[in-house]
């Protein structure tokens, strides 16, 4: 029996079907309920997309079609029948033999997923010779075969170095090629390319989808971004708080969504500032001049210029590894460059940090990426607002709490509910607000940002963009804005820097950098970022083949 | 691996140091002893003539930063000195002292890490169950009580009430290995119960300390069975802290034995040493002392190597 689709493909039976699905997650010893009831269907060779932001419990989702829940989690309701098994009720030992041999997992970060004390080789085998489904020899010959499918370089003996010695895109492909080691019946693939820059992202899902359909292999692909699973899934699930928002065919749902929540997500993005006036021809606030720098004997940039004019948005973009925040740390003094000069308002700056006065340090303020980390946990807000006003600007008690409030407000968050509040009580975004109210609080004229959305939801990104630049036009900031997301880039930038390896490849205003022509990289950084558009993968891949 | 013999060469530079350090500190506290020896020799007939006298002889009116020289002078070529009691050179009296006691040492090192070890790891394998509590409760108690508690209770039972071992492990030269062995067995239980439990918690709890990694779920969501996952998948990634407590409990061996050897009467450093602070004998309690500093010194250094060659990201850069 099979069934025709939307677009006309056709799937086989039934494989996966989840009824009334409820999960409940603990907290504080409270059971709370995380997934409320949710019908999945998922047929034989199917790609089925789960899409959400984070707490929309498509990774618990995910992980219950392999009948597990992660510590502190527990499935409470509905049935999850696999093949005619209810994998709710399945005992312990039936539910192992069903994973890895006949429902296998992908996760996030290959990088962490990977045993560091194991070769790749040897984790691959594990599974088919644990399940006894094939012996050792014939695990390693069929394991050389699907690294060479996956496109892994040196197929031969990439299986014989241990995950450290792997990049991060080659290791989510070993660990593609481990799950397929049983040919399974079904993959959960759990946002396997989040953790990837975009040039690597394409290879991998190009791998993966490659694979899947070489196979038949039926797949649950969880991820938050709408682009990347619009190349993936014929079908999509959209996911908010544990509820189904809005279920339909992929090229459909892209084209006609029916609710106002999935038609938000398809519209991120789509914030734009305003183009600044040009930089009176005057100092540059902040000059970089042919900046060298290593950490120990490894060469890290060579010859980096740039130029941060008053009022505007600095976009530094590129890769994983590319220098960027190397780039940071040698403009706030944490690295000595080995060559070159940092001026400010035309002035030298001491290139240690330590030997910078308060004032140029109150100046020059940063952001970071994480906000989880970049803020102690153990301070009420007041104490991480009020901080860099006693230090810098000498402020104490009644001036220095109306100073608190006040710069509360403008990161548009009530200081009545929010003065003493811990960080733990805070959302992701609330903290990173607070973060920006701390770097504010030292009345900088430049701020950098180090990757500050990228560990933000999308739609929860967008506010914090649109809060910057409000600041901005308000207080006539200027940013030097770190990113390797071209999306993040033309939303804010009033220039751009491009850096590969730790040179800049291309730089100027914004119109210039993203209008044709483009330096070969720029090229591909630009065309490496996921459309929403079902057929943008395959167009794209038969561009760069002829 | 080069990294590794450079940080070998630093470590033992380091540690030389610290010897350097420590000599003095003995120094300083032998000094500070009320009381020499030429005083506990002479007992009754102490007379501040025939003390100053005997001082002479020995040398030990010579001021103290002088004695402190030339005893470390001797020291760096390998001259420890005489016992100033039996008149006897220290490297062969502290030499078969210092055999037995790394004897004992070795017997219950033997026995007490595997069993820690296997203990710790069926520990984690079945925590929060009832063996886990169990083998907790046992082996805390065991840490809780002194050493020399425990050694009577062992003598009493398993030597008095069952006679199953010597009560007295006075072992020398002419017994054979096995023989040695036995008469050591008292001792060697002792010891055993007295670690046990410091390295068991720290292998079963660092091995859960790695059982939210996801390396760990990835290998539950393989379906490897429980048993493997924790060998496997947890205990390679866990050695690092397990080997530094593995190896400050075999410091504890060496150098913790003293009221085990007493109590015993097992000729080894630890007896000699305690005679030797009764008899005011110097030269043996300062050779004693900086035998310990040592063997701690290069356990350290061994605990940091083994962890080190236990991380693949050192073993096998990229």
């Amino acid at each position: 029996m099979s069934e025709e689709t939307g677009d006309g493909s056709t799937f086989g039976d039934v494989l996966v079907e989840m009824h009334g699905l409820r999960i409940e997650g603990r907290s504080d010893d409270i059971w709370h309920e995380i997934v409320h009831g949710i019908d999945v269907v998922l047929h034989r060779g199917e790609v089925l997309g789960l899409i959400g932001e984070s707490g929309a419990g498509k990774s618990t989702i995910g992980l219950a079609a392999m009948g597990f829940a992660r510590d502190g989690c527990r499935i409470s309701g509905g049935s999850i029948m696999f093949d005619g098994v209810d994998l709710a009720k399945a005992s312990e030992e039936s539910l192992r033999q069903l994973r890895g041999s006949r429902i296998a997992y992908v996760a996030q970060s290959a990088a962490a997923a990977f045993n560091p004390a194991h070769k790749l080789i040897d984790q691959y085998c594990e599974a088919p010779v644990q399940h006894g489904i094939m012996p050792r020899a014939e695990a390693e010959s069929d394991a050389i075969d699907l690294y060479g499918r996956l496109q892994l370089p040196d197929p031969e003996s990439i299986g014989f170095r241990y995950p450290h010695q792997v990049s991060g895109g080659q290791l989510q492909r070993a660990m593609t090629a481990m799950a397929m080691a049983c040919r399974p019946d079904l993959i959960v693939f759990d946002e396997p390319t989040t953790a990837l820059d975009v040039t690597t992202q394409i290879e991998v899902l190009s791998a993966i989808r490659g694979i899947v359909r070489q196979f038949n292999t039926a797949a649950i692909y969880i991820t938050h971004d709408l682009a990347v699973v619009s190349q993936m899934a014929d079908r999509i699930m959209v996911l908010r708080h544990g509820n189904l928002i809005e279920e339909g065919e992929t090229r459909g749902m892209l084209e006609d969504p029916q609710k106002d929540y999935t038609r938000d997500l398809l519209a991120v993005r789509t914030f734009r500032k305003e183009l600044a006036e040009e930089p009176d021809a005057n100092v540059p606030l902040l000059r970089a001049e042919n900046i060298y720098a290593a950490y120990g004997k490894s060469p890290v940039l060579f010859d980096v210029s740039m130029d941060i004019h008053r009022k505007r948005t600095v976009a530094v973009v590129g890769e994983s590894g590319s220098g960027k925040s190397t780039m940071a740390r040698v403009i706030t003094g944490l690295l000595v460059p080995s060559q070159g000069q940092v001026y400010y308002d035309g002035q030298p700056l001491p290139r240690d940090h330590r030997k910078r006065s308060k004032d140029e340090k109150r100046r020059l303020q940063m952001i970071y990426q994480m906000p989880d980390t970049a803020i102690n946990p153990r301070q009420r807000v007041n104490s991480i607002i009020g901080r860099p006003l006693e230090f810098y600007l000498g402020m104490r008690g009644a001036d220095r709490d109306a100073r608190v409030r006040e710069l509360l407000e403008m990161i548009e968050l009530d200081p009545a509910e929010f003065f003493d509040r811990f960080p733990d009580e805070l959302s992701g975004g609330q903290k990173q607000r607070v973060c920006i109210a701390r770097a504010l609080a030292a009345e900088p004229e430049l701020i950098i940002c180090d990757e500050v959305t990228s560990a933000l939801d999308q739609l929860v990104a967008e506010e914090i963009l649109k809060l910057l630049q409000g600041l901005q036009d308000e207080l006539g900031l200027a940013y030097m804005f770190i990113t390797h997301d071209i999306a993040t880039v033309r939303a804010v930038a009033d220039e751009i820097v491009v850096m590969l390896r730790g040179e800049v490849v291309e730089q100027g205003p914004k119109e210039q950098v993203l209008t044709p022509p483009h330096h070969e990289y720029t090229e591909l950084l630009l065309s490496s970022v996921p459309e929403m558009d079902p057929d943008w993968l395959d167009n794209l891949l038969d561009q760069r083949s002829s | 691996m080069s990294q590794i013999a450079k940080l070998v060469a630093q470590r033992l530079a380091l540690g030389l140091l610290t010897l350097f350090v420590i000599s003095l500190i003995i120094f300083l506290c032998v000094e500070m002893l009320p009381g020499n020896f030429s005083e506990a020799i002479l007992g009754q007939a102490a007379t501040p003539e025939t003390v100053a006298a005997f001082n002479r002889e020995l040398g030990l009116d010579l001021p103290p930063h002088e004695r402190y020289f030339t005893w470390l002078f001797n020291m760096v070529q390998g001259d420890f000195g005489r016992s100033l009691a039996s008149k006897r050179e220290l490297s062969e009296l502290l030499g078969y002292r210092l055999e037995n006691t790394l004897f004992l040492a070795s017997v219950a090192a033997v026995i007490a890490i595997p069993l820690a070890v296997t203990l710790g790891v069926l520990a984690a394998l079945y925590r929060e169950s009832f063996y886990d509590r169990a083998i907790n409760v046992v082996t805390l108690s065991s840490i809780s009580f002194p050493e020399f508690f425990v050694a009577y209770i062992l003598i009493l039972v398993l030597a008095q009430n069952l006679g199953w071992f010597p009560a007295i492990s006075n072992i020398n030269d002419e017994l054979s290995f096995w023989q040695k062995i036995y008469r050591t067995a008292l001792p060697a239980f002792t010891l055993t119960l007295v670690c046990v439990a410091h390295m068991m918690r720290m292998t079963r709890a660092a091995i859960i300390n790695l059982l939210a990694s996801p390396y760990i779920e990835m290998a539950r969501l393989k379906g490897l069975r429980p048993t493997r996952i924790i060998l496997k998948h947890a205990l390679p990634n866990a050695l690092a802290p397990i080997i530094n407590v593995v190896v400050l409990n075999m410091a504890y061996l060496v150098v913790g034995v003293v009221l085990v050897e007493v109590v015993f009467v097992y000729p080894g450093l630890g007896q000699l040493f305690v005679d030797s602070v009764r008899s005011r004998d110097i030269p043996v309690v300062q050779a004693c002392s900086l035998i310990f500093a040592m063997t701690y010194v290069l356990l350290n250094l061994l605990a940091d190597v083994l962890s080190i060659m236990s991380n693949p990201r050192l073993l096998h850069p990229r």
